[in-house]
């Protein structure tokens, strides 16, 4: 252990390999062979939130009110106030947002260890059968398949469902929200728990609004991704974008949530490191 | 009959707007009680408590018997045009652009003699009805009409039309077409022969079949308008603040429920966003432009209502966050109202009482159905007045707040 002196100095001793390992990363970011793949949404006021039933509490979409520019309200400069919910746009679910988490230690965005907020991503891609099938469901079977190709999903890391449903830019289209509710893909109520007890997954991600279908409601276990996924400390992404610039294995996700004190989520800046093409 | 007036031509856009000239404004207090009963539409005069004499102009004392004891009582409006002339000349502005101008002086039944604009159909011998109303400088002026509304086209009378809002050949926006009353409205202006109707969507997410159907209308158009974002109400002004002529503001975010209702305050914070918070969005993006447009030709910008409720005046417990942020709109659009009638655009409150609606449920009837209520709004734009209290519960408290409103709220309490 580093004193506060030793560390000012920089005369702590650092392992050099892993000092070379960065200094490489940097080198190939800066040369182009990582590439950096934005998975965000802009936080915009006309960005859809989930649509709970009108008496129930709900989350704020994005606001964002003119502080000055340039102006007589401050001449030099130019800033927002913004106000959304923790689940608004882009967003990380901590394990405390469900009931099944509660009680878990480090459950919530200022307590998760921060090594979790870097993970690799294996993105399995369902567009095709999303397109066919808004209400399409991922199984234990597709996963199976996708790692007859792929390989087995490794420990700690995150499964992204590819939808392309952020294509979908008429924001009706994209809640999908019909008379008997939302119609979104998602996970099937096995193959949560099966991701968890079998491939110790580090969370799971989707591109529509919630890690769930939407009429996960109607399941036999209401809401398996957020009941299984947040009962065993796992995490979830939702909104996200651009999952069809990933490959298939290799991505590494970096996920950090605002610092919100027992905060159960945050709109966040997903981004993605994948390997350039080759050539 | 009146000279109908002709559709409005598209504007010469290199000719320059006329600015809005007001009618003379100053009044003496005593007026001031007239005004109050034409922004109602209702017909009263002084009259003496002690020796029962109706007088006109409002005065501090009775003119018969010089007692204090005077009070605004509602008085039988008709009377004879005993004589009349017309103005070919004027050094005030206002009339000057609004020459030849008629005026007479009618001999009410109840009493007094009245110097009062005179409508086209009055002829001097008539029988007429007075009417007290609201000119482009929002205070009162007397005007002889017809005794009866049978006149084709009177609503088109030049006299008239300067104390009345009337949606034919304008074009209005209501700024959300979510609601079961939005959608009434829209089709009840349509109705009156608007020239466009702009229609708000807020959270354009949420499909809505009757609004999709709305957008069936010839005259009317959708756009995205969330009264609670901003830069939603920034970029539709952008777009269509210098057509609009009548602005509807019908925002309605209602959850019932008081002090000791859920832990947290999203809910009544939603409303205040909705109702006070919108309004003063709507306000700051569409006044300034409605206010220049206050004398845009024959059609030129005339209104800005507000759909309140009754419970803006007197909170009611069981909507009590909702009341609350009614009572700070119901503020905010009298400050609304001094800034528009700079352009002579009227501020019209409309303050009904229970609705027919999803939120107002476990009320008993007497409710207001949509229809009623966009009913309401047209009759009070036609009829250019600036306070309207739909309904009977609303009529009832209106008029009991009026003498009482202690009491309305011990007995809303129970």
């Amino acid at each position: 252990m580093s004193t506060i002196a030793e560390a000012a100095t920089g005369a702590v001793a650092r392992d050099p390999e892993a000092a070379r390992t960065l200094a490489r990363f940097l080198a190939d970011l800066l040369a182009g062979r990582i590439r950096v793949v934005d998975l965000t949404e802009t936080l915009e006021p006309g960005f859809p939130t989930i649509i709970l039933p009108p008496e129930l509490g709900q989350c704020w979409p994005f606001r964002s009110e003119e502080i000055s520019r340039y102006d007589e309200r401050g001449p030099g400069w130019y800033w927002n106030n913004f106000s959304c919910g923790e689940h608004t746009g882009t967003h990380f679910d901590a394990p405390i947002h469900w009931v099944s988490g509660k009680d878990l230690p480090n459950n919530a965005t200022d307590t998760i260890p921060v090594e979790n907020f870097i993970a690799e991503a294996c993105v399995l891609d369902c567009s095709r059968e999303c397109e066919d099938d808004p209400d399409f469901l991922l199984t234990i079977d597709f996963v199976e398949a996708w790692e007859a190709e792929h390989g087995t999903i490794p420990p700690r890391a995150w499964v992204f469902m590819r939808s392309d449903w952020s294509k979908r830019r008429d924001p009706a289209a994209y809640l999908n929200m019909l008379e008997d509710g939302q119609h979104t893909p998602g996970p099937d109520e096995e193959v949560v728990p099966w991701l968890i007890a079998m491939r110790d997954v580090h969370g799971f991600g989707t591109e529509s609004v919630g890690t769930d279908a939407g009429q996960a409601i109607h399941f036999s276990e209401p809401f398996p991704c957020h009941y299984y996924m947040h009962r065993n400390n796992r995490y979830g992404l939702q909104c996200m974008t651009n999952l069809d610039l990933l490959p298939a294995r290799g991505a590494v996700i970096l996920s950090a949530p605002l610092k919100i004190e027992q905060g159960s989520g945050s709109p966040t800046r997903v981004l993605a490191l994948v390997p350039a093409p080759a050539g | 009959m009146t000279t109908p007036l002709p559709r409005p031509k598209r504007k010469d856009p290199i000719k320059r707007t006329r600015l809005p000239a007001l009618p003379p404004a100053p009044r003496s207090r005593e007026a001031l009680g007239l005004t109050a009963v034409a922004a109602e539409g209702r017909f009263a005069l002084q009259r003496c408590e002690e020796c029962g004499r109706v007088q006109y102009p409002p005065r501090q004392l009775c003119g018969g018997c010089l007692s204090a004891e005077l009070a605004w009582r509602d008085v039988p409006d008709h009377g004879t045009l005993i004589a009349g002339t017309t103005l070919h000349h004027s050094n005030d502005v206002y009339f000057r652009e609004r020459l030849p101008w008629r005026l007479g002086l009618v001999g009410l039944d109840c009493g007094p003699a009245i110097v009062a604009h005179v409508m086209e159909d009055c002829r001097i011998g008539d029988r007429v009805r007075m009417s007290v109303r609201l000119d482009r400088s929002g205070r009162a002026v007397m005007l002889a009409m017809p005794p009866g509304d049978e006149v084709p086209n009177m609503e088109d009378d030049l006299e008239l039309r300067e104390t009345t809002c009337h949606p034919r050949h304008r074009r209005v926006l209501v700024t959300n077409g979510k609601t079961p009353a939005g959608q009434a409205l829209v089709r009840a202006v349509a109705a009156t022969g608007a020239r466009e109707v702009y229609v708000g969507n807020p959270e354009p997410w949420h499909a809505s079949p009757p609004l999709a159907a709305l957008a069936e209308i010839p005259a009317v158009t959708v756009f995205p308008l969330d009264v609670t974002d901003s830069q939603s109400v920034h970029e539709l002004a952008g777009r269509i603040g210098a057509k609009v002529e009548i602005l509807v503001n019908n925002g309605y975010h209602l959850r019932p429920g008081g002090i000791r209702g859920r832990r947290d305050i999203n809910n009544p914070r939603a409303e205040m966003d909705v109702t006070y918070f919108g309004l003063l969005r709507l306000a700051r993006e569409f006044g300034p432009v409605l206010r220049e447009r206050g004398a845009d030709g024959p059609f030129g910008a005339c209104a800005w209502v507000n759909v309140l409720s009754v419970y803006a005046l007197v909170n009611n417990p069981a909507f009590a966050t909702w009341s609350a942020s009614l009572a700070a709109a119901h503020s905010l659009s009298q400050c609304l109202r001094t800034d528009l009638l700079e352009g002579g655009v009227k501020v019209v409150n409309v303050y009904p009482g229970p609705l027919e609606d999803e939120w107002q449920q476990l009320l008993p009837p007497p409710k207001l159905t949509p229809e009623a209520l966009a009913n309401a709004v047209v009759k009070a734009l036609v009829d250019g007045v600036e306070e309207v209290y739909p309904g009977a519960v609303a009529q009832e408290i209106h008029a009991r707040m009026r003498e009482n409103p202690k009491e309305v709220e011990r007995e809303l309490s129970l």
